[in-house]
Parts: structure tokens; C-alpha cells; sequence
């Protein structure tokens, strides 16, 4: 850049803070939504504000939540998974069936929760592992391999649940209910799951070398190849965070209800996606950011909550408010074009 | 082009005619429902399988098709295979949807097929020769009907709604009907929890939140009773006295054969009421006699006393 005189100089530093301002308005923009939310919520029903509401709408923001973390990474790196809500119910029906089935030769109940959880994680992997190898070694469009897993993932639960539900043995689910419903210093189990898992995936994102390699191949794929990145491997290991995060989702869910059907995990691709999407990741990857798919995700199920909570309108409005919500938050973040 | 035509419609006689002749001799029975992608549907696809079994066994020269769909677009492809590949004379259907199955099935009916609609009824009545049902109304009327005398006449109550639905405005118009006539029983409100036990427990958690004193909850169906008392244990709330769900699935019968304190009565809307419709059906094409243009199977409840009648532990629903 040339040396430039006094004045304009002055003036370009003006332009930069108000760049700088802009662009930070555009970060914070889901935020603001969700405090004018909040504030609107608590006009309409002052038990919006108490603890134990706040606290239930976290809780059942922790399975979307921490999938969408998990799609953070996918999406980032340019691909997208439609299958993350069938995932989490095959996983779920795989899990109890397992657990039922070991219950009866293994003595301790605690064993038999530790295993199902651990057959979670990994299968959660495996389905990852195995969208990432079709995906980047079979050279198929992520959309098409996830649709295609999007009906056989729910396929093989509805089939494994004969149409019914899939339900977890007494005995297992009184042992196994504590990780849904018990509290750590007053707040619930899925909460610090969700917070641990956000706090890693926004420390694996912004502060590791994979991380800034996941970004590298979002925003110019061609260019990370000629830089010598390991394209298929990273893209590889983001299906995989994504299959995992599943596996966790699913670990928190089975214990609320212990069960699963085949209505288990529907939509949850969309509300994952949207929440990514609300909180500023660019669906066309290159960018995004943890934080703000955390907020995304709240900001989702805050929505229904403040309208379980009021009676203004008509109940089959609901989505309409919904989707009103989600356009206008997504204009305050739009991207720096 | 026109050639086309005339073949096609020449062909279509003939299978008209082909049809009209297999009848004299022998029963095709097409059974198309919807594929089991809840737990009610599941029930229907159970039943309508042991049925088959069953009535291949009574009527030696009946074929029973039993076919599941995905969608109601599906379903209407499906029919039109059944007349055409497996031949059949006999439909029995539970349409996906009412108003996008009557012109599939009214082109089936014209081609000389007996056709038994169950459960939700076509728009144009003509398109069927026969109709089986659950009563909605009733299912409603029944549960407030408990509620009422369970409660003495007083108390507020909460409603989860299913998917929006012709089945779920009758059946909460004719809830809501009982209850204005007990003036000491109030409707705080009715949210749909879309026969889903994930959303009930959402929004029977939110209902928790915003309702200190909450007398009864209708859950208007099984599943999502499932969810509104794992939402009421984790609230550790005690004022709840009843929980109705709905459609006599095994686990809530079961819990109304022990004794359950909350979940005292069950209302029937049995899948099995296409095991009602497979037979009726069948017993009027063999014997060649007329079928009541409408059967209505009455909601009826499911008490302590009657519950074991009610009770199929084979049943995945």
C-alpha cells in the first residue's frame, strides 16, 4: 500500500470502524434476536424469565444443538448431511435393542448403559465414516448420499420397530433416566454436554490446524488441494465429528422417553441446518462460526416455547411464526457480499 | 396416437371383462394402507397381515394383496397395480388422504372393482361401495365423558391436539362439547403435539410452566401420553389426577388392567378396524350377500373391568 496523506488516512481508519462495527453487528445480529426474543417472551408470560423454563428450553435444545455443532464442520467444509435425524433414530432403536438384549446376561445395569452408550458413539462414526468415504472416495454429492441414508437409516428403525416403538427394559431405563433428567450443580446433564461439546468444537475450529484446513476447503477446495491439504481425509474426519455429535444427541435422547419410534428424530436435519444457518454459517461453506450456531439452535426452540406459553394466536400458526422469525434473524446476520 | 388410445381402451375391457369373469369363481382382495411409520399404522399393518391369514384359512378360494404406502401419491400408483397386475375384484383402502385418493379410486371402481373404504372416507361417497370407521366424535365424547365424572364436575384441563386433521377437529369439537356443558370444568388450552411423543413432552413441559394447577390432561392418544407423564415426572408435579391418552395401544391397556392412579381409562380407535373391514368384506364377496353402505365401530372405554378384552400383546402397537 502506498503512504498515504494525514487526512485520507484518517479517514480510511474511520471507514475500517465503521467496516469493523458493521460486520460485528452482523456476528452479534442472532444474538440481539434472541435477547429481543427473550424480551418479548417475557412481556407475554412472565414465567418466560424463571429458571426452570430457561432451564427446559436448554435441555431440549441440547439434541439439536449439539448435531448442529457437529454440521457446523460439514457445512463449513462445503458439504451438508440430510440424514442426521434418521441417524439419530436408528441409533436410538440400535442402542435399547442392544441394551434389552445384553440386560439379561450381564448382571450390572450400569455396564449395560456404559456399552450401549459406547455402541452409540462408534456406530454414530461409522455412519459418518461410511457418508464421508461414498461422499469424497465414491466422488457422490453429499446431498444425494445423505438422502439416501435420510430413507434407509428410517427404514431399517421402522422395520427393527415393526411400525411400533422400540422400548428400553425397565430395570436399564431407571439406571440410564438420570443422564436425561439429573442435574450437576443445578443444571441439567444435557446443558454441560452441550456446553463441552460446543466449547470443543469451537476450540478444534478456530484454534487447531484441522480446523483452519475445514474453512481452507469451504471457501476454495481447488486451492487447499494445490496447498498440499488432505482434502478427503478432512472432509472425511467432518462427516465422522458430525456422525459422533449424532451418537451424543442420541445418548442424551434415549434416556427422556426410553424409547424410540419411527417418528424419532424427524426433521431434526432442518431445525440442525437451520439453527447453522440462523447463526451466520455460510450454507455455501468457507465460514461460520460455533458460537452462532449455538445461539441458532436456542433461538429455534425458544420460538415454539414462547408460543406453547401464550395463547395470542391460532395454534396453526405456529410454523408461520416460525418461519417469520427465522427470515428476519438471518436478514440482520446476511453475509458481507 | 388415437390408435394408442383405442388399444388401451380396448385392453381396458378386456381386464374389465376378465374381472367380471374371475368374480364368479373366486375373491382377489387388494388391502392398501399406509405404511407403518407410527405406532397406530403399525397396528393397522399387523392387523391387516393376520387377517389375511386368517380369512385365506376361512375361505379357501380367496386371495388376500396386502400392499403398504408412503405417501398418498404412492398409494394411488399402487391401487392402480393391483387392478392391473394382481388382478383384483375386491379393494379394501385406508386412504393416505381423503380428497387426493377419490379419483384413483373411483377409476378402480368403474373398472368393476368392490371397493371398502376405511377410516377416512372419500370426498365423493360414490367412489366407494362401502364404508368402515372409528367413531371420532365418540372418541372425543367418551374420554370427556370419564373426565367429567372422574373429576365430579370441576377442574381445568389441558389438551394436546394431534396433526391438524379432519379426525382431530371431530374428535376435540365433540371433547370441548361435553365439557362446556359442565360449567365447573374449564379448557385452559389446546396445543397440537402431532401424535408425537417428543413434541407432547414439549409442550406438556411448556403447559407445566405456564399452568400452576392443572386438574386433568387429555392426550387424545397413547404416544403422546407417553410423553406428557415423563413431562409431569420430571416436573415432580403432584396436581395432576388424571392422564387419558387414546386408541387402546398395549401399554396403556396394560396400565389400566394394573390399577395405574393417573391413567384410569383408555378409548378404543383400534387399528384393528381394518381386520373389521377385511372381514366384513370378504363375507359379503363369497357369499354374494350386500354390505351396509356404512359401519361405524363405536369408541368405546376402556376401564379396569373390560381391559383385558382390549389387551393384544402380539400387537406392536
Amino acid at each position: 500500500m502506498p503512504p498515504a496523506p494525514t487526512t485520507t488516512a484518517e479517514s480510511s481508519r474511520a471507514g475500517d470502524f465503521a467496516r469493523v462495527l458493521s460486520r460485528r453487528i452482523h456476528e452479534v445480529g442472532p444474538l440481539i434476536g434472541l435477547v429481543l426474543l427473550g424480551i418479548a417472551g417475557t412481556y407475554l408470560n412472565p414465567d418466560f424469565a424463571t429458571v426452570d423454563n430457561i432451564l427446559n428450553v436448554l435441555t431440549r435444545t441440547a439434541f439439536i444443538g449439539i448435531i448442529a455443532i457437529g454440521m457446523t464442520f460439514v457445512i463449513i467444509s462445503g458439504g451438508i448431511d440430510l440424514s442426521v435425524g434418521s441417524m439419530a433414530a436408528l441409533i436410538a432403536g440400535s442402542m435399547i435393542l442392544l441394551m434389552n438384549a445384553i440386560a439379561e446376561s450381564i448382571a450390572s445395569p450400569v455396564l449395560v448403559v456404559v456399552i450401549g452408550i459406547v455402541f452409540a458413539l462408534v456406530l454414530g462414526a461409522l455412519f459418518g465414516l461410511a457418508h464421508g468415504l461414498l461422499i469424497t472416495k465414491g466422488r457422490i454429492e453429499p446431498f444425494i448420499v445423505t438422502l439416501g441414508t435420510l430413507g434407509i437409516f428410517r427404514a431399517y428403525l421402522t422395520y427393527f420397530a415393526n411400525g411400533g416403538a422400540i422400548t428400553l427394559d425397565n430395570e436399564v431405563s431407571d439406571v440410564y433416566s438420570p443422564v436425561y433428567y439429573s442435574s450437576l450443580l443445578g443444571v441439567p446433564i444435557p446443558i454441560w454436554v452441550f456446553l463441552v461439546t460446543a466449547l470443543v468444537g469451537g476450540l478444534v475450529l478456530n484454534r487447531t490446524k484441522y480446523g483452519r484446513y475445514v474453512q481452507a476447503i469451504g471457501s476454495n477446495e481447488q486451492v487447499a488441494r494445490y496447498a498440499a491439504v488432505e482434502v478427503d481425509r478432512i472432509k472425511i474426519a467432518t462427516y465422522v465429528i458430525l456422525g459422533i455429535c449424532v451418537g451424543v444427541a442420541t445418548v442424551l435422547y434415549v434416556p427422556r422417553l426410553g424409547s424410540a419410534s419411527p417418528t424419532t428424530g424427524l426433521l431434526w436435519e432442518l431445525e440442525a441446518i437451520a439453527s447453522v444457518i440462523v447463526g451466520g454459517t455460510a450454507l455455501k461453506g468457507g465460514e461460520g462460526r460455533i458460537a452462532g450456531t449455538v445461539i441458532g439452535a436456542i433461538l429455534l426452540s425458544v420460538i415454539s416455547n414462547i408460543l406453547n406459553l401464550t395463547s395470542i394466536i391460532s395454534v396453526y400458526l405456529n410454523a408461520a411464526v416460525q418461519g417469520v422469525v427465522i427470515i428476519i434473524v438471518a436478514f440482520m446476520q446476511r453475509s458481507r457480499r | 396416437m388415437k390408435s394408442i388410445v383405442r388399444k388401451l381402451l380396448v385392453s381396458g375391457a378386456l381386464v374389465a371383462s376378465s374381472v367380471a369373469f374371475a368374480q364368479a369363481d373366486k375373491v382377489v382382495m387388494g388391502v392398501s394402507i399406509p405404511a407403518a411409520t407410527h405406532g397406530w399404522a403399525g397396528g393397522v399393518v399387523y392387523w391387516a397381515n393376520r387377517t389375511k391369514g386368517e380369512l385365506e384359512k376361512q375361505y379357501p378360494g380367496i386371495k388376500v394383496v396386502v400392499k403398504t404406502a408412503g405417501s398418498a401419491a404412492e398409494q394411488a400408483n399402487q391401487i392402480q397395480d393391483l387392478q392391473t397386475v394382481n388382478k383384483i375384484n375386491t379393494l379394501v383402502i385406508l386412504p393416505f388422504e381423503s380428497a387426493p385418493l377419490t379419483q384413483p379410486v373411483a377409476q378402480i371402481k368403474s373398472k368393476g372393482v368392490f371397493v371398502t373404504v376405511v377410516d377416512r372416507g372419500l370426498t365423493d361417497a360414490a367412489a366407494q361401495d362401502a364404508y368402515v370407521a372409528g367413531d371420532n366424535p365418540g372418541f372425543g365424547k367418551v374420554a370427556a365423558e370419564f373426565m367429567a365424572k372422574e373429576l365430579g364436575g370441576k377442574g381445568d384441563i389441558v389438551i394436546l391436539r394431534g396433526i391438524p386433521t379432519v379426525i382431530d377437529n371431530q374428535r376435540v369439537d365433540a371433547f370441548n362439547e361435553v365439557i362446556k356443558s359442565h360449567p365447573g370444568m374449564k379448557v385452559l388450552d389446546a396445543k397440537h403435539g402431532n401424535w408425537n411423543r417428543d413434541d407432547a413432552f414439549k409442550v406438556m413441559q411448556d403447559y407445566l410452566t405456564r399452568f400452576k394447577k392443572i386438574d386433568a390432561v387429555w392426550a387424545s392418544d397413547d404416544d403422546m401420553a407417553v410423553g406428557v407423564q415423563k413431562a409431569i415426572e420430571q416436573a415432580k408435579r403432584t396436581d395432576i389426577k388424571l392422564v387419558i391418552g387414546g386408541a387402546g395401544a398395549k401399554g396403556y391397556v396394560k396400565k389400566v388392567m394394573d390399577g395405574d392412579p393417573i391413567v384410569k381409562a383408555n378409548v378404543t380407535y383400534s387399528p384393528s378396524m381394518i381386520a373389521d373391514a377385511m372381514k366384513l368384506t370378504a363375507e359379503a364377496r363369497v357369499k354374494g350377500t350386500s354390505m351396509p353402505a356404512t359401519t361405524i365401530i363405536p369408541s368405546i372405554l376402556i376401564t379396569k373391568e373390560n381391559a383385558a378384552k382390549y389387551y393384544f400383546p402380539d400387537s406392536p402397537f
